[in-house]
């Protein structure tokens, strides 16, 4: 039993954490969110030239061999600055499928172009009718020559307006809710028959609705095995669920010490309102949700890092206590910060909407309570 | 960061393991089970019994007789006496009076002391709160006045846990009220329960059962060699060893035994032609709980692992306190919930060896799942109040 980091883990912790103190600031943030894509282009291609999209891709793939615990540090961190950039979309969750699936060729094609910070892309993990459950794919793809054709809508497909490729589950064979006769295709961002509507999202950053209407995809198009997608699939939302809750993570701690360091300097009746019981008391029960919080955050990271079978449960676990705790920290924040708490210019406001946002993302709090419920340990 | 045990610590589990399952009292397993009340002889028992094998003063220094081992040894040392449903050491002797003494006690006084309570030969209770002084307890009036080599002892003790078994009572007393500060006059005094002018009269809690009582002090002289440290020191002993009391400080491993046994009650109470762990809306109530209870033992686990590299444990003890207590008393509400209507019954004799098993209502069990509710609301008043624990992580880890 050891809570400690490896010196290459704490590098790669401080070098995240003081790049976000030195050249992600808020107001910096707010600029790279209202770019046409959502992001910074070229803060993409720093995070590239730092090694970072590197991070969790093996070294014969030109990786660093990181593993849960690598990307739980650069995930806080992320989450304390706010970062808009596409590491989940792009790293983790279309990342994720490629490092897990594509052959040698579809390494060579999509995989070192991403780890080179070259190539956006996604992956379409919601239906219109899914809402959390990655195996509700009605969205079809039927043999056509050697080929297949594609068709369906996919929903809340980050940064899919601009992906250069989407991973798409598609139904080859089975029922819409069969965990067998998934196949997941790579679909490159311009095909023939795509039709892509991108929108802000609350918390800053964009999604896409897709319509795929026909769209042709040659055989070598397919990642891993016709109809045995699904554990691949559920493999990667589940890396992303632990990514998105170190995101979280790193936004209840921002949340709860700026708030703690407001009431320290807002006066009120001629005192800090720091002074009264009755918010002290409100700050200590958030400081105790995020102590309680990372305690179940480093709980399931060293379970997935040791490839536990209780990991599944864990990350459910972890999933529904930053989905009830952040929440309660970030509602907290809002209202110790008052008035100020709900205007657009403070920072705390965007936090709150990245935090709602990530109780949202795979499953929701009641969600993973359930599925904690249900999974065997 | 690694999960893992190591070697050693696995075999440590084992060896611990292995001495619960040879010296595990059976009469005291039986009646831990059936929810029947310890008697002080079950107690001592079986506190001699781990001081047999060395393993009753977990947390002293070695020199005084303690185990010397790391936070996790005795993080699994605790899970595994919770396993097998152990009854908690009484903590006021060996966990509370003896740190002071061989912490700030002259050398006499650990010779006279020390061995008696390792051996459980001596029983002793905590004269800390008194009727006027609960939650701020530096405000105590118990006046111990200097006459030559006594001290005349006069005032009352409160909410004084088993005292009425105890041999000897620790007291913070006041010496002087002519100081600075308040806390500057108070002494740490050691008081033997059977001096002329001790009395002790019960005080019977909501459950029914009779655990605390209030002790009274006429005129009491007691020597000036039963003076802790200095006079005037006394607050900040208590104060430095509460901090450092940490160990099980949270109840983690006897509330994951409870949970367990949760489980299976709620498995086997029917709830609409099911069991009751079936219905979703109380399955997500035991969840949300296990969730929690995991959570806190992680943050136990954290804070012993930031000690053992060095670190002084410090204020962060109270969130474990007041997360633990919380933990335990919802264990408590979903117990009763578990028990449905044999909640109710109140029999307090069914919980005697002597009462024929046939004649119970209930299987027994249930219906002492209500005393340990009721009577259980007092963790989050002792121990300093859940509230003055928030004060204290406001002024001391926020700093506001």
């Amino acid at each position: 039993m050891d809570f400690s980091l490896s010196e290459e883990q704490s590098m790669l912790a401080d070098s995240v954490a003081k790049f976000i103190d030195a050249d992600y600031d808020f107001e910096s943030r707010q600029q790279f969110a209202s770019d046409k894509n959502g992001y910074s282009e070229a803060m993409w291609r720093t995070f590239a030239e730092l090694g970072w999209t590197a991070v969790p891709f093996s070294e014969p793939d030109g990786g660093l061999d990181g593993g849960p615990i690598e990307l739980m540090l650069m995930m806080e961190q992320f989450g304390r600055g706010l970062v808009v950039e596409p590491y989940l979309a792009n790293i983790v969750l279309a990342g994720g499928t490629l490092r897990r699936n594509a052959n040698d060729a579809q390494r060579t094609k999509w995989l070192q172009p991403l780890i080179e910070g070259e190539l956006q892309s996604s992956l379409a993990f919601a239906e219109p009718q899914s809402r959390f459950e990655i195996t509700d794919v009605a969205t079809s793809a039927r043999k056509d020559g050697d080929g297949y054709l594609l068709n369906g809508n996919k929903s809340f497909v980050l940064h899919g307006e601009n992906a250069g490729m989407i991973v798409i589950p598609a139904r080859t064979s089975g029922n819409q809710r069969d965990e067998h006769g998934i196949t997941l295709f790579t679909m490159p961002g311009d095909a023939d028959g795509l039709t892509r509507r991108g929108y802000a999202t609350v918390d800053g950053l964009r999604a896409a609705e897709l319509s795929l209407d026909n769209v042709r995809l040659p055989a070598d198009c397919v990642l891993g095995e016709e109809g045995e997608g699904f554990p691949t699939l559920s493999s990667v939302i589940d890396e992303a669920t632990l990514a998105v809750a170190a995101e979280a993570m790193g936004i209840m701690q921002k949340m709860h010490d700026k708030t703690v360091e407001y009431t320290k300097s807002r006066v009120q009746f001629g005192v800090p309102i720091s002074s009264f019981q009755a918010l002290q008391h409100r700050m200590v029960d958030t400081l105790m949700l995020c102590e309680q919080s990372r305690s179940l955050l480093y709980w399931c990271v060293m379970l997935v890092n040791a490839g536990d079978p209780q990991a599944r449960k864990a990350i459910s676990a972890l999933k529904y206590q930053v989905g009830t705790a952040g929440i309660k920290v970030a509602q907290e924040a809002v209202q110790l910060h008052g008035g100020m708490g709900v205007t657009w210019d403070l920072d705390i406001a965007h936090y709150f909407k990245r935090m709602t946002a990530i109780d949202l993302m795979f499953g929701n709090a009641d969600h993973h309570l359930d599925r904690f419920i249900s999974t065997a340990a | 960061m690694n999960i893992d045990l190591t070697t050693e610590e696995l075999a440590f589990r084992d060896e611990v393991r292995q001495f619960l399952a040879e010296k595990y009292p059976e009469e005291i397993r039986r009646k831990r089970l059936d929810g029947i009340p310890l008697e002080k002889d079950d107690m001592v028992l079986w506190q001699k019994v781990l001081n047999e094998r060395g393993w009753f003063a977990v947390n002293w220094p070695v020199e005084y007789g303690g185990t010397g081992w790391t936070p996790i040894q005795k993080y699994l040392f605790a899970i595994e006496l919770a396993e097998v449903n152990a009854p908690p050491i009484v903590a006021f002797g060996v966990k509370m009076v003896a740190p002071i003494i061989y912490t700030f006690g002259s050398a006499e006084q650990k010779q006279r002391f020390l061995p008696d309570i390792l051996a459980s030969n001596v029983w002793w209770c905590q004269g800390y709160s008194e009727p006027g002084s609960g939650s701020d307890l530096a405000s105590l009036s118990m006046r111990a006045d200097r006459r030559g080599d006594h001290y005349v002892v006069n005032g009352t003790k409160t909410w004084t846990t088993l005292g009425q078994y105890a041999d000897w009572i620790f007291c913070l007393v006041r010496t002087s009220s002519d100081v600075a500060r308040r806390q500057e006059g108070i002494s740490f005094l050691l008081i033997d329960m059977k001096t002329p002018g001790v009395s002790v009269k019960p005080i019977i809690t909501i459950e029914g059962g009779h655990e605390v009582n209030e002790v009274h002090f006429d005129d009491v002289s007691v020597p000036v060699d039963n003076l802790v440290g200095e006079e005037g020191k006394g607050w900040t002993y208590g104060k430095v060893l509460l901090q450092h009391e940490r160990t099980n400080i949270a109840g983690v491993a006897n509330s994951q035994y409870r949970l367990s046994r949760l489980k299976e009650k709620s498995a086997q109470s029917v709830h609409g032609g099911e069991p009751l762990i079936n219905d979703r809306n109380f399955a997500r109530k035991i969840a949300a709980l296990e969730i929690e209870l995991k959570a806190l033992e992680y943050t136990e686990l954290r804070t012993l692992a930031s000690v053992a590299v060095g670190n002084a444990p410090g204020p962060e003890s109270s969130y474990l306190k007041i997360r633990g207590t919380e933990v335990q008393q919802s264990l408590d509400a979903l117990m009763m919930e578990a028990a449905g209507y044999f909640a109710l019954p109140y029999i307090p004799s069914q919980y005697g060896l002597d009462f024929p098993v046939a004649d119970r209502i209930g299987s027994g069990s249930e219906t002492s799942t209500s005393l340990r509710y009721f009577n259980n609301r007092k963790a989050s008043i002792y121990g300093g109040s859940n509230e003055i624990q928030k004060n204290i992580i406001a002024k001391h880890v926020l700093g506001l």
